[in-house]
């Protein structure tokens, strides 16, 4: 049985202004799996995963050539409204961004930006987020209380409940364990594992062994191309490009 | 870019280059105290075996080490699995050697039951095989590995030529022949045994260098 496709790159390039940072990526993202995207420093990953969900479209000077599918919808096309796409692919980036706001406001502030009202439901949305994101049992006595009192590892999974709210289809993660400790890390990837069952996740991580542990498919860039992508298990056993291994092995440089 | 890593391998690389001429030099003299009828080199074949296991043991520590401290992945990790289980090849192909010489000790007193032919031409495939399954991946010769996975079916067809001249000529026209020919039967079963470990070692060595799995597959060769 085939894997379904969420998502797809056909023939991306990007520039930031003139200078090229992709080069004709084909790329294929499978429904209910995480594909992990590593490379070298400004090989272009998160350049790549921010096209996603168009968060760079926001960048002066950025043009775009090539598609970007979504169940097989170009996510560019200009009847496409951006903020339903980024409600469709949500995002947690490096740095764990609560607002100064209360742990429930994060997490409903989604909903009211998409214009739900009704207190039952958001509230319903809340919790179900939160015991999603591996933090209700952690903050259940303390849902009005800063969410800046949570420590490091709960402010991700926190970002991820506030993701989660608006019932995204897919989930892109950039670097979401940068900067946590590897007890939190352990926590956030145990937590991947088990979004991955409702969700279509893409991560971006220089962690090797993170990619290696929780992805079912990696995709390495280099220089702004797609080098090779296949299943992740193949690219750390016997990966197929010269290029992949010497990265993977530290020989790079 | 040399990596302090590559020195840790590099390492390994040695270690078994030492293993396998100690597994060699305990086959060639297993064999040898069989022709000279030399009960001495086969008990120092015997105590030769300690310095085989101790040297298996750390083998495998320094591989376990690398693995825990250096998570390798792709050709390193597959260099270091193939290592590990190389190591556990080498240490049984010792113990046959030592197989062999306590069947000369078995035999040693008591005159040879025929002159030897085959069983020094298999001992020659064995230690052959052997040696070219360590040159094969010290080297990641895939064409020498291949060469030895082939070779197998010559180290069986003798086997199976000496089992059947002790049987047909020996045991069964005079029982009284047994005690001199059975230990010469084993002799050539354990010979053919360390061709067979060669064999597992040349297919691992295969799949370290082209990520292939024959092993049970000899049609992907």
């Amino acid at each position: 049985m085939h894997d379904t496709i969420k998502m797809k790159a056909e023939g991306v390039d990007f520039f930031y202004g003139p200078r090229q940072a992709l080069k004709n990526i084909n790329l294929d993202i499978c429904e209910k799996h995480v594909t992990a995207i590593i490379g070298p420093s400004g090989c272009g990953k998160s350049t790549f995963i921010r096209l996603l969900n168009r968060m760079n479209e926001l960048v002066p000077n950025a043009s775009l050539k090539g598609r970007i599918l979504l169940d097989g919808e170009d996510i560019f096309e200009e009847s496409v409204d951006a903020v339903e796409i980024r409600r469709r692919v949500g995002m947690v980036f490096q740095k764990p961004n609560p607002f100064p706001k209360s742990i429930f406001e994060n997490v409903s502030y989604g909903l009211h930006v998409n214009g739900v009202k009704d207190k039952k439901l958001i509230e319903k949305r809340v919790i179900a987020s939160l015991e999603k994101a591996a933090l209700w049992g952690d903050i259940k006595d303390r849902l009005h209380e800063s969410a800046l009192k949570l420590s490091g590892g709960q402010q991700q999974r926190l970002c991820i409940a506030r993701c989660l709210a608006v019932e995204p289809e897919v989930i892109l993660f950039d670097e979401p364990c940068a900067s946590l400790d590897p007890i939190s890390t352990g926590k956030i990837e145990e937590l991947i594992l088990e979004l991955k069952k409702y969700y279509t996740i893409v991560i971006v991580t220089h962690n090797m062994q993170q990619a290696a542990r929780i992805s079912d498919h990696t995709a390495f860039f280099l220089l702004g191309e797609l080098i090779e992508m296949g299943e992740t298990q193949g690219i750390f056993t016997a990966p197929r490009d010269k290029r992949t291994e010497d990265y993977i092995t530290g020989r790079f440089g | 870019m040399e990596r302090h890593f590559d020195e840790e391998l590099k390492g390994i690389n040695s270690e078994i280059l030492k293993m396998g001429s100690l597994a060699e030099e305990a086959i060639v003299d297993s064999v040898k105290a069989l022709k000279e009828q030399s009960r001495e080199m086969a008990v120092n074949v015997i105590n030769s075996d300690k310095k085989i296991d101790g040297l298996e043991v750390e083998i495998e520590e320094r591989c376990l080490t690398l693995m825990a401290l250096h998570q390798p992945t792709a050709i390193d990790l597959r260099f270091l699995t193939t290592a590990i289980k190389l190591n556990n090849e080498l240490e049984r192909i010792a113990d046959l050697a030592v197989d062999v010489a306590q069947r000369v000790l078995e035999i040693v007193d008591k005159p040879l039951l025929k002159p030897l032919v085959d069983i020094p031409k298999l001992c020659v495939i064995a230690q052959t095989m052997v040696k070219e399954s360590i040159d094969a991946f010290v080297n990641r010769d895939i064409a020498l590995a291949k060469k030895v996975v082939l070779s197998d079916a010559e180290a069986d067809k003798l086997r199976n030529f000496v089992q059947d001249e002790l049987v047909n000529d020996y045991i069964s026209k005079d029982a009284s022949t047994a005690t001199r020919a059975v230990p010469l039967l084993l002799i050539a079963r354990h010979l053919e045994r360390i061709c067979d470990h060669a064999t597992n070692i040349a297919e691992d060595v295969i799949y370290m260098v082209d990520a292939k799995v024959v092993r049970h597959h000899p049609e992907e060769l």
